[in-house]
């Protein structure tokens, strides 16, 4: 059997906002996952990271995340990349309601 | 209700201007997330899942109108429109920005609040019975103590960097409602002949290794306290463990040191310290002082009998929200923040709003705030509550289900909680709804569920009658449920069932405890707690585990 197959996405906290950002292809920062580049190739991916890491007056806590290998669009492997990529379930209270 | 000296609004200012420069020179790249995080700690800000948390100190759980007004402007102005009451009786803004903090900050300065050591390894918010200055059963109100301690602990330069955070709380009544055996020092008040003191029980916790605290020492009177308390703490920031997190609070210490060894090092300590500070009861009777206890007109009752004669859900609400006030023509009140299906602790700004004009209303202008996540108004005279009820219902304020099952501790979890290992609200919210459309929660009478969603435990899981524990299991939610845990002056922690369930079984589970209980009390005034300490573990494992059990019910 091949080894598995690698798929990661560099994620972490916007300084200013504190949100979700993922990095995109073009090294820009996105509050979508689906905007963010899935990295095949683990040296390219640490490389990604060190770089994401030194933005530190833009993002905080980079970090490397496990996304399915097998997906075209980013989906994460882990619930709580799901959480950090939905948001609360229940933050948004209807206007009206008192 | 106390109200800030001069002295308090000067340093709170000068810390906030100090604040706003580091935060200003985080933004500007003069500091690194490594130099800023713990200042930002210092002053109650986190990152978390998905954006920074403040978390802003509700002294002993005192609040009055114009701080509880100013709370729900922070909330429309810099967040959401909401906040959330925590169980350490502090509030937590979900989703500040950062450039915002030291407005946020200020604005909470107008009115004498902040958010200083909510956070970092420090002596952190001194909670208190949230009934104090008003329940019928207290021997003396402790606030001003608790304030005392406050004052003496902030910014104390010998306590900044304490091998691990520092929980104190404080009750002035024998019955605990401050879960004093589950703080690194809990303090109760004891009267003996003419004096005041306090037992002071050390080394209670709750997190990864959950520990009944001891009492390192009978009785401590009053002008001793500070001397006392500075002694413990002094010893614990010799020897507590900075090599290892995990072990660094004061109950690991007093374990691995043992109970004698510590009581001895601690009364030498004590010896060397007694006399440090000779000024402590001038500053107790000033801040008393400043404790303005509302003045009581006498009143009548009849409305309120005949409210409760004419209305059943007035009723049912005075029934379950109402506890004994000192004065026989009032009553403290408990709002309820667990409307069910609603987020535990959660309120909105407008919510926010109608508590502190009802209280202004109908409540000497005070409110609490519970470590059980409610709100109380704690002088509310009996003919002004069916007024104050029909105020509350609109607002989805009017849940009559303190103390019952709905009434739910839960943390934020995975939800908001960078640290969590699964989801707890939505627990809550779903045990809750369950219950509403079984319309069984007066019939099951008292309980207390609680959940965390993490091994720290910040919703107490472990002092829950029935705790429930959300771990990651394998990359899948689990979660583990205790029986038998209490919080209260018969504390006991929970005894652990067996094997975890999944997310979506964990509400079925708690479904055939329940069943089971019904089942077995030998009465309904036999509450779950006093069945389970009756006949164990035995009848609830089966409910849980046993096939046949789980399709029976």
């Amino acid at each position: 059997m091949a080894r598995k197959a690698y798929a990661q996405v560099v994620t972490g906290n916007a300084l200013l906002e504190g949100h979700v950002v993922y990095l995109t292809a073009q090294g820009t920062w996105s509050t979508a996952l689906t905007d963010a580049e899935i990295l095949r190739d683990e040296a390219d991916a640490q490389l990604r990271l060190l770089s994401a890491m030194a933005q530190a007056a833009t993002v905080v806590g980079a970090y490397l995340a496990d996304v399915d290998p097998d997906a075209a669009s980013p989906k994460p492997l882990h619930f709580r990349e799901a959480f950090r990529r939905d948001g609360p379930g229940h933050y948004v209270y209807p206007a009206g309601r008192i | 209700m106390y109200y800030q000296s001069e002295f308090d609004a000067d340093y709170l200012a000068s810390r906030n201007t100090q604040f706003r420069a580091q935060v200003e020179r985080r933004i500007a790249g003069q500091l690194t997330e490594d130099e800023f995080k713990p200042l930002r700690l210092m002053n109650g800000l986190y990152l978390q899942l998905h954006a920074y948390m403040l978390r802003v100190a509700i002294p002993y759980g005192s609040l009055n109108s114009a701080q509880m007004t100013k709370l729900a402007d922070v909330a429309d102005r810099w967040d959401r429109g909401y906040g959330h009451f925590t169980t350490r009786q502090n509030i937590q803004f979900n989703w500040p920005a950062l450039r915002d903090v030291p407005d946020i900050l200020d604005a909470l300065a107008e009115v004498g609040l902040h958010a200083i050591q909510t956070s970092g390894n420090t002596i952190r918010n001194i909670t208190s019975d949230h009934f104090a200055g008003a329940a019928a059963d207290e021997i003396s109100d402790p606030r001003p103590v608790a304030e005392l301690i406050r004052q003496w602990s902030t910014d104390h330069p010998e306590f900044q960097f304490l091998p691990r955070k520092f929980k104190v709380a404080v009750t002035g009544s024998p019955t605990d409602r401050a879960v004093t055996r589950a703080h690194d020092i809990g303090l109760r008040m004891i009267r003996r002949g003419s004096e005041t003191g306090f037992e002071v029980i050390v080394g209670g916790g709750l997190g990864r290794t959950p520990m009944i605290g001891k009492v390192l020492r009978e009785f401590v009177a009053l002008p001793d306290l500070l001397d006392y308390l500075e002694a413990v703490i002094s010893v614990y920031n010799l020897l507590g463990r900075r090599d290892n997190k995990y072990k660094a609070r004061i109950k690991i210490t007093l374990h691995e040191t043992g109970e004698e060894a510590l009581r001895a090092m601690v009364e030498a300590r004590f010896a060397e310290l007694r006399g440090t500070y000779p000024g402590s009861m001038d500053a107790l009777s000033d801040i008393a002082a400043r404790f303005r206890s509302p003045d009581l007109p006498p009143r009548e009752h009849r409305i309120f009998t005949a409210a409760k004669a004419q209305d059943p859900v007035f009723r049912a609400w005075a029934d379950t929200n109402l506890t004994t006030h000192k004065r026989a023509d009032y009553a403290i009140v408990t709002v309820s923040l667990k409307a069910h299906g609603a987020v535990p602790g959660d309120a909105t700004s407008a919510q926010m709003r109608l508590l502190a004009d009802l209280a202004r209303q109908f409540g000497q202008d005070e409110l609490r705030i519970s470590h059980e996540q409610n709100v109380i108004l704690p002088h509310v005279a009996l003919d002004d509550l069916p007024a104050l009820h029909a105020a509350l219902l609109p607002a989805g304020l009017a849940t009559a289900n303190v103390g019952l099952i709905s009434d739910i501790i839960a943390c934020p979890g995975m939800d908001y909680c960078a640290l969590a290992t699964a989801r707890s609200i939505p627990v809550a919210q779903a045990i809750a709804t369950r219950f509403e459309e079984l319309q069984l929660e007066h019939d099951i009478g008292a309980l207390k569920i609680k959940i965390s969603g993490c091994i720290n435990a910040c919703g107490h899981h472990h002092v829950g009658h029935i705790g429930i524990l959300g771990l990651d299991r394998g990359g899948v939610e689990t979660y583990q449920i205790t029986l038998g845990g209490d919080g209260t002056e018969t504390t006991s922690l929970g005894e652990r069932t067996g094997p975890g369930f999944a997310y979506d079984e964990i509400v079925p589970a708690i479904e055939r405890l329940i069943a089971a209980y019904t089942a077995v009390r030998t009465n309904a005034q036999e509450t779950f707690l006093a069945t389970y300490r009756r006949l164990g573990m035995a009848p609830f494992k089966a409910a849980l585990y046993d096939g046949d059990t789980s399709d029976a019910a």
